[in-house]
């Protein structure tokens, strides 16, 4: 097998004395969907933000593409190919949608030529088509759902090979939830990896290649997206006869 | 529209009854103590475009307040040390003997550009050498900080220069006696016009470069959103070195300027430094624009004040001010009232 595009080895991450992972392995091939499922408090987030460095680990070692990038910096990360689209968005609330995406693009804005950066602007504006219509709308005046439309689109604009997403589906209406993760299906063909954390497990299994499901900061369970979907233990916890809650309190 | 309305919104609070009652008690007193002195519209006019030449040196130096503490979170008080190390580096580059047979026009101009790149320089190396390291610290620390910093500058100004005042020539007659030019019964100095089309020209660069520059973006975007800044590959310690650069560049901007109107002094950034805070609150800390109109209201007001009561009093109305924002409006006066905005 190929070498792994992301390849985690034993990372433990704190917030101060309290430990929000311990000992989390887990390794991601180029090309795989991978889900990250778990409860409230999981530790989903906080995997997340490891691997971009916003909160690097203690111990343990992250490597991606063959390099050692434990302790990088997440604006040094994003030039190597990983962009991570944040819980709740962070967008640039007080600047237009064409501000948030060409700054999506900026680690690569002066060795960029201007069509090309015109050209991967058109191809986020063919995923998101409501995004050009609102070209010079607030960031911080779109709906729910073209927020987190734009915060994916400019996590494109960085031209990244890893993707990190932390639950895109929260607080969109099922409808849009679908077309979303359609669009996600779809980057994968475009050769972006991507690691999706979503507490909607039912439509993250259904577009994920494979799965690991964490547990107050541990790893209890992993496997092909397929497997997952008919375990007992997950349709128990995860995709009970309701919904899994879809909105939450931070 | 909901733009227009909050806008709305905003006067509506700053008009508030109490407000206009103040303002109302302010300007009675104000003609009152004028009456005494036989002041006439025009004594008030000419007191208003005095203090618009200060008011816009204290805005340029709000500026820069504004710039650091948006992108940095820090409260620059060694802001008033760039317009003194601005003011007094022109100065002696400008008499230095090598430049003597240059013409005079080009020698002035040679020196403020150098004296503004060397005063941009003190800028990295402070944030570099004091406020880098002490990035997490608490905001009372950087506030420590850069007081110390600020008294270490004029303590090391002080050995340089020594106590006594220095001139720099009129930007017009390019000698030390400055035209002036009579509007009606008007009196504007020429370096007044120097003055106020500096500022001009710099702020519109300045508006320029936030809103249409990658780079201006950046500093924007840093100052939003810190961490998704960081996700966009924009690093908050860069950000920071060139919030400083730019400060630096524009409270020497402001100094040199400033100096054939003045006698500059190893000590003139205290005060300059102190109003331009005090323009800076007026603003509510994170508006460059409303720094702006605080900057040039302060200017006025400080000068009309002192006009209709005594020189010596100058100093305190910035005081009142202060004092009065800080308890009534800590927004700053555009800002709502009691709350306090925070990006
Ligand atoms: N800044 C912080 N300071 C202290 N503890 C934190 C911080 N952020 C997260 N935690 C704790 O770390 C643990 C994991 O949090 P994390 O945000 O990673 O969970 P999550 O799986 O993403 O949950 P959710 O589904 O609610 O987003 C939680 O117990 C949380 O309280
Ligand atoms: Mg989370």
């Amino acid at each position: 097998m190929a070498q792994p595009i992301l390849d985690i080895q034993a990372i433990t991450t704190c917030y101060g004395a309290i430990e929000a992972l311990h000992e989390v392995s887990l390794h991601v091939e180029t090309g795989e969907i991978v889900a990250l499922i778990g409860a409230n408090g999981a530790g989903k987030s906080t995997l997340l933000n490891s691997i971009s460095g916003l909160n690097p680990p203690r111990q343990g070692r992250i490597v991606f593409d063959g390099r050692d990038v434990t302790h990088l910096p997440p604006e040094e990360k994003v030039r190597l190919g990983v962009s991570h689209v944040p819980e709740h968005r962070q967008l640039f609330s007080t600047m237009t949608v064409w501000e948030n995406l060409m700054l999506g693009a900026y680690h690569r804005y002066r060795k960029t030529p201007k069509h090309q950066l015109d050209a991967d602007l058109q191809r986020v504006f063919r995923l998101f088509p409501r995004l050009e219509e609102r070209i010079s709308q607030l960031a911080g005046t779109l709906s729910g759902g073209e927020q987190q439309m734009l915060a994916i689109g400019r996590a494109l604009m960085a031209q990244p090979r890893l993707l990190l997403l932390d639950e895109p589906s929260l607080g969109l209406a099922p409808l849009l939830v679908k077309e979303l993760f359609q669009v996600i299906a779809s980057l994968r063909d475009q050769d972006v990896t991507i690691v999706l954390v979503e507490q909607n497990a039912r439509v993250a299994l259904d577009i994920a290649d494979r799965a690991y499901v964490l547990e107050t900061g541990r790893i209890v369970l992993e496997g092909m997206a397929a497997t997952l979907r008919t375990d007992p233990r997950i349709r128990a916890a995860y995709l009970g006869g309701h919904m899994p809650e879809t909105s939450k309190q931070t | 529209m909901k733009q227009w309305v909050k806008r709305k919104d905003r006067i509506a609070a700053f008009l508030s009854w109490r407000v206009i009652l103040m303002l109302i008690l302010t300007a009675s007193l104000v003609l009152l103590l004028g009456a005494r002195k036989n002041f006439g519209w025009q004594q008030y006019v000419q007191l208003t475009l005095d203090g618009l030449r200060g008011g816009t040196i204290y805005a340029l130096i709000a500026l820069g307040f504004v710039t650091i503490y948006n992108i940095t979170g820090v409260i620059n008080f060694a802001q008033g040390a760039f317009a003194m190390l601005g003011a007094l580096l022109a100065i002696t580059i400008d008499d230095w003997a090598l430049l003597a047979a240059w013409p005079p026009a080009a020698r002035l101009f040679v020196a403020s550009l150098v004296a503004i790149v060397l005063t941009m320089l003190v800028g990295i190396l402070i944030e570099r050498l004091t406020i880098a390291p002490a990035r997490d610290a608490e905001p009372l620390t950087h506030i420590i900080i850069t007081v110390g910093v600020y008294i270490v500058i004029q303590g090391i100004a002080l050995i340089i220069w020594g106590t006594q005042p220095y001139t720099l020539p009129a930007f017009t007659t390019l000698a030390q006696r400055d035209v002036t030019i009579r509007l009606g019964g008007l009196i504007i100095k020429g370096q007044s016009f120097w003055i106020w089309g500096t500022t001009l020209v710099s702020m519109v660069l300045l508006y320029w470069f936030f809103e249409h520059t990658m780079l201006g973006r950046a500093l924007r975007a840093c100052a939003v959103n810190r961490t998704a800044a960081r996700l966009m590959g924009i690093s908050p310690s860069r950000m920071s070195l060139f919030a400083f650069a730019l400060a630096a560049a524009l409270g020497a901007l402001g100094g040199i300027v400033l100096a054939p109107a003045t006698r500059p002094t190893y000590d003139m950034g205290l005060s300059l430094g102190l109003k331009g805070f005090v323009a800076a609150v007026m603003g509510g800390m994170t508006n460059p624009g409303a720094a702006v109109v605080g900057g040039l209201l302060l200017g006025s007001i400080e000068n009309i004040g002192a006009g209709v009561t005594r020189a010596g009093f100058k100093d305190i109305f910035s005081f009142i001010i202060l004092i009065w924002i800080l308890l009534f409006r800590p927004s700053g006066l555009f800002g709502r009232p009691h709350t306090v905005e925070k990006v």
